[in-house]
């Protein structure tokens, strides 16, 4: 297709370079420099979507990253996949060679679109309508509403499978961020440069320039391409700057941390890109000493009736388009403005040799640029009204009318013009996003209607300058940007250097809008009949829907927002938000500042996940922390469980066996011969100094100082409420030395927790504190034969029973390697518990494995841990305990040291509540049914409270759950333990588990330990 | 991301690096002067200032020196005002921002049995 709208010559793209690229299964050529919105208006392209609610045909409004309208999907075809990208904005995506893309939300294409039907039931679909909706039963939402809303709604279309490509994190460190890199932001680089401040200069644009690319006025008697030049030299010889083009600089955080998105790659041909050895895109994370704004303004449109038809847009987008692309985006335009400036782009548009008409809002239009229209000959209304855009898929014509005085009603004849574009201007809007984001507050400035910022706050203020502090004249732009680097360089302690006199062709930019507040043009009908008033383009919002709003009794802007969804779309109201609220404080008769803003968020523009995850995806997302025995566990088929950043081995299927019929025959190994557990993951902390035992006696519950050295007991740690914390073996090392096992989930709260007393509250206490929890590699023999097994690899300790008792441990060799070896156990049978160096840990392993064939030495993982802990009632801190349980509740009143002066935990457990016997407390649970395995987090209630089906009309006491529940092969039925009202006393007594099925399964509440109850197995 | 000094590594370190811990300056009952009866206990045990501006903090360089400090940090900004070591005393008063004040009366919280 020719390129038929594109002026013969101009605008800062490449003719030399011809690109093609296919829109909707069409190819189009542009050329380099272009977007694919100035490339597809070249080619006479205005339709190019669908709207989100109504799908609406809906054309390009903007020339930039605010664009609510022109998305479409890129990299869409099947070779693709993996690189497509959804809602991309068509005004912001540069044009390459080989590009594919689409519109959004058209079915089954742009120009015939089904889902408009939706337009015609509007009346149908209004604000909150989603709301309503949800008035209907559940069985009808789930069913009919949500899948219709679902299909008929949405935009574009995400990838199906994993982002293929490549993005990398950076860090940097900058005395002063500049944001933008038009006038204002290279004037404010160009002092901190010379003031020897670290910067960087931030542009999201492909080249610096800003405004200045679009109205290449005169500055300090050069051409504006020769001034940026100029300056972008200066910049790149000086060490200490960092320019960062094709980067948006999307979040401002605590203390001045800032994200910056980089497209690297994004640019590039097609197959260049695929061939770039660099990463797709960077995301910067940022700390500035100092941050200076200088992101410009945002135009914003006039709204009046049917402004959504392809072929209305911005006035500034119809200047920008002629300017920086050499495009037209019609022959026969109107402006529709309310102030000075924006009639800049119709004396482009005349010069351009396109027919204008200028309907001007004001009463009075006086500038510079009227004189000029006006000499120029161009028909001039002022005090006019737009009452209605006609057009189907482009606009074909605008009615206008003469406006009483005060802009409320037509007053005269209308009258029908012709045209295939209208501009539209209704002033500016400062970016005051970042600002904002950075926790500033915004001020109302009258005389230009727009948003300001207002006075700097929090720890780290922003500055900022130009365009987004509302100043619109170019000469106050620039001085901004010199100061605003100035004050920066004061509070960094520089010298700050002297600003260049700039002086431009102020004619071009008056600064002064001389605007008309008119939120809404009036027509010749209400909002709510004829065509509508759109406010939001991209979710759709009408006029009309904020006045329903309003009549509904929605007050406050952040609820109004919420219920007609204004400004809620990817392009978060950029456009929409000001003009909503004008029209908001026309209906509710409050001033705009009273109504305030909705709060700025991160990012400024979408950003893509990718790059924020960088390198770090998948396996790189967390650390994994394995245990040196790890490859042996893998090798020999283990699935793992995550615990904390722990990989534990879960358990060992053998061919052919399911989870249970794995874990059945690890405890069984267990029980009758010898299992091995790798339990090297377990926190571990000396504890060292004179104070050692003073200290343990202080943290747990029980007393230590009169354990003799190589002896080991179990503690329970409370916190200061009394409820447990934690639990674990410490063994006596030495006079002056512990080694303190805790849970492997628990370890670092535990080491904070101890330190944190030491530290701060028992100064007077001389012990230190170290993990070593990946220092020891530990290989936990249980069954009856681990005495047999050890004493093969282990001839220099005496095993016996008799001289190597339960709980104590011992120095020892064990397959050559020097070890511990401690006598406790976790499974209520005789365990070794061998610990050794790290690096030593897999030889042991395998060592132990090789010797212990013969007894038919089996592997084991948590899951038979669990079970065979389970069947000996040991609690699991965490699984059977929350927080909210104290020993008297796990009926471990038995480990709290009467007669003890204190410990943590001591002073709580005496308040009378905390030995309450209605308090929950820990028992096991039987089923009537042996085979019954009941669910873990199954609620109990008394017999009494049986519900009759599986939803139960009204809810019924609960008196407990199951906190822990397996097969156990070793009692011949199922055990389960729980927590349940008073249960202590309530043992052999019958409730009810009522399952989600409906059935209610009898359970009786029993004692907690289902084997070996005199404990016998484990003192062997 | 806040950037915290720490008073004992003297060097501002990035938020990531620490934890914070609990209330600072929090004198047990005993140490206050008041009896150790249930109410006083469980004030002290289960009530947190939850200032509106200026507060004393216990925070962790839990990824570095793994020292507890304290810091006066502002909750509405998140500024930092000073860090210091522990058993120092507050360089800058807490301060509640006037008439913005809705955190729990905790001088004359109702607690305990």
């Amino acid at each position: 297709m020719s390129q038929d709208f594109r002026l013969p010559a101009g605008g800062r793209i490449d003719r030399s370079e011809r690109l093609n690229f296919t829109f909707d299964g069409q190819t189009f050529t542009g050329y380099r420099g272009d977007t694919v919105a100035s490339a597809l208006l070249a080619n006479g392209v205005h339709l190019v979507g669908r709207s989100f609610k109504y799908h609406r045909p809906r054309g390009i409004v903007t020339a930039g990253v605010e664009e609510p309208n022109a998305l479409i999907d890129c990299n869409i075809t099947a070779q693709e996949k993996g690189t497509r990208e959804a809602n991309n904005r068509a005004t912001f995506t540069e044009l390459r060679h080989g590009l594919t893309t689409k519109s959004v939300n058209a079915f089954p294409n742009l120009n015939f679109d089904i889902g408009e039907i939706n337009s015609l039931m509007a009346r149908f679909i209004p604000a909150g309508f989603y709301y309503k909706s949800l008035l209907v039963s559940t069985g009808m939402w789930h069913r009919v509403v949500e899948p219709v809303i679902r299909r008929a709604a949405g935009l574009g279309v995400t990838d199906e499978v994993a982002d293929v490509s490549r993005y990398d994190g950076h860090y940097l460190h900058a005395d002063i961020v500049i944001v933008g890199a038009g006038p204002t932001g290279l004037q404010a680089a160009r002092v901190a440069a010379k003031s020897g401040a670290r910067v960087v200069l931030v542009e999201q644009d492909t080249e610096c320039g800003g405004s200045l690319l679009r109205d290449p006025v005169e500055i300090d008697g050069m051409d504006a391409d020769l001034w940026v030049a100029t300056v972008e030299a200066e910049l790149a010889a000086a060490p200490n700057v960092r320019v960062l083009t094709r980067t948006t600089l999307s979040g401002i955080f605590d203390h001045n941390m800032l994200t910056a998105l980089e497209r690297v790659t994004d640019h590039l041909d097609v197959q260049d890109a695929a061939d770039d050895h660099r990463p797709r895109m960077r995301w910067h994370r940022v700390r500035a000493k100092q941050v200076v704004l200088a992101t410009g303004s945002f135009e914003r449109p006039l709204v009046f009736r049917n402004n959504d038809l392809p072929g209305i847009m911005f006035a500034g987008a119809v200047e920008t388009y002629l300017q920086r692309y050499g495009v037209k985006t019609g022959n026969t335009g109107l402006f529709l403005v309310n102030n000075d400036m924006a009639l800049s782009a119709a004396i482009k548009a005349k010069d351009a040799g396109i027919d204008v008409t200028v309907v001007d809002v004001r009463s009075e239009s006086t500038g510079p640029n009227t004189e000029r229209l006006m000499a120029m000959g161009v028909p001039f209304l002022t005090n006019h009204t737009l009452v209605e855009a006609k057009g189907g898929k482009r606009v074909k014509a605008a009615v206008v009318a003469p406006m009483n005085g005060d802009g409320t009603a037509i007053s005269g004849e209308m009258r029908t013009i012709e045209c295939d574009f209208i501009g539209s201007s209704s002033g500016y809007n400062p970016i005051v996003h970042l600002h904002c984001q950075s926790g500033a507050k915004l001020d109302f400035d009258p005389t230009t209607a727009c948003f300001v910022p207002g006075a700097p706050m929090g720890a780290t203020p922003t500055i900022s300058a130009g365009g987004c502090k509302g100043l619109f004249s170019l000469n106050d732009a620039l001085a901004s940007g010199a100061s605003a680097a100035q004050e920066a360089m004061d509070a960094l302690g520089l010298q700050a250097a002297e600003a260049t006199v700039v002086s431009a062709s102020e004619e071009a930019h008056p600064g002064s809008l001389h605007i008309r507040h008119l939120w809404l043009l009036p027509t010749d009908k209400p909002t709510s009949k004829g065509g509508k008033f759109w406010v939001d383009f991209q979710n759709d919002v009408t006029a009309a829907d904020l006045q329903l709003a309003v009549r509904e009794n929605f007050r406050s802007v952040e609820h109004i927002k919420r219920y007609t969804t204004l400004g809620m779309a990817t392009d978060q109201g950029k456009t929409s938000n000001i003009n909503a609220l004008g029209i908001l404080s026309d209906v509710l008769g409050v001033t705009i500042p009273d109504i305030g803003t909705t709060t700025f968020r991160p990012p400024y523009t979408p950003t893509t996940f990718g790059a924020i995850a960088g390198r770090e995806p998948g396996d790189f997302l967390d650390v994994a922390r394995v245990t040196p025995m790890h490859d042996w566990h893998a090798e020999h088929g283990a699935l793992f469980e995550d615990v904390g950043q722990w990989k534990r081995a879960w358990y060992y299927p053998k061919a052919g066996e399911n989870m249970h019929a794995a874990v059945d025959r690890e405890c069984r190994a267990v029980r009758e011969s010898v299992g091995i557990l790798d339990a090297s993951t377990l926190g571990k902390i000396i504890v060292k100094g004179p104070d050692a035992a003073e200290f343990l006696n202080r943290v747990y519950t029980n007393k230590w100082m009169k354990l003799g050295v190589g002896r080991c007991r179990y503690g329970l740690m409370l916190g200061e409420d009394g409820m447990i914390m934690d639990d674990g073996v410490s063994s006596r090392v030495a006079e002056d030395e512990f080694l303190m096992t805790t849970t492997t989930g628990g370890a670092a709260n535990v080491l904070s927790h101890l330190e944190d007393y030491l530290q701060t509250e028992w100064t007077d206490l001389k012990v230190y504190l170290t993990s070593v929890t990946e220092q020891w590699a530990v290989a936990s023999l249980n069954g009856p034969k681990a005495r047999a097994l050890l004493s093969e690899l282990c001839d220099d300790v005496d095993l016996s029973p008799e001289s190597f008792k339960f709980m104590e441990w011992k120095e020892a060799t064990v397959a050559g390697i020097p070890a511990r070896i401690f006598r406790i156990s976790f499974t209520g049978d005789l365990a070794f518990e061998i610990n050794v160096p790290a690096d030593k840990g897999m030889a042991l392993w395998t060592a132990l494995m090789t010797a212990g064939a013969k007894y038919g030495i089996t592997p084991y993982g948590t899951e038979a841990m669990h079970v065979l802990r389970a069947e000996k009632g040991f609690i699991i801190v965490g699984q059977d305990t929350d927080g909210s349980l104290n020993p008297h509740d796990m009926d471990m009143s038995w480990i709290i040291g009467k007669d003890k002066d204190d410990f943590i935990g001591k002073r709580s457990l005496t308040r009378k509540d905390m030995s309450d016997p209605m308090r929950k407390q820990y028992v096991g649970i039987l089923t009537d049914d042996p085979k019954e395995v009941l669910p873990e987090g199954a609620q109990l209630v008394n017999v009494a409270d049986a519900p009759a089906s599986a939803a139960p009309k009204s809810p019924v006491p609960m008196q407990g759950h199951v906190s822990s529940s397996y097969w156990s092969s070793a009692a011949g039925r199922s055990i389960a333990l729980g927590i349940v009202k008073g249960g202590i006393a309530r043992k052999g007594e019958t409730l009810i588990v009522p399952m989600p099925d409906g059935r209610n399964v009898k359970v009786t509440l029993t004692d907690t330990v289902f084997v070996d109850a005199e404990g016998a197995r484990q003192h062997g | 991301m806040l950037l915290i000094r720490c008073p004992y590594c003297e060097q501002e370190r990035p938020e990531v690096e620490f934890s914070f811990a609990h209330q600072a300056h929090k004198p047990r009952p005993e140490a206050a002067g008041e009896p150790l009866d249930d109410h006083n206990w469980a004030r002290w045990v289960y009530y947190q200032k939850n200032i509106k501006g200026v507060a004393h903090e216990r925070w962790n360089h839990a990824a570095g020196c793994r020292k507890f400090f304290n810091a006066a940090r502002d909750t509405v900004s998140s500024e930092i005002v000073a860090t210091y070591k522990s058993g120092e005393t507050p360089p800058v008063p807490e301060s509640r921002i006037e008439g913005e004040d809705l955190s729990f009366d905790y001088e004359n919280a109702e607690g305990g049995a």
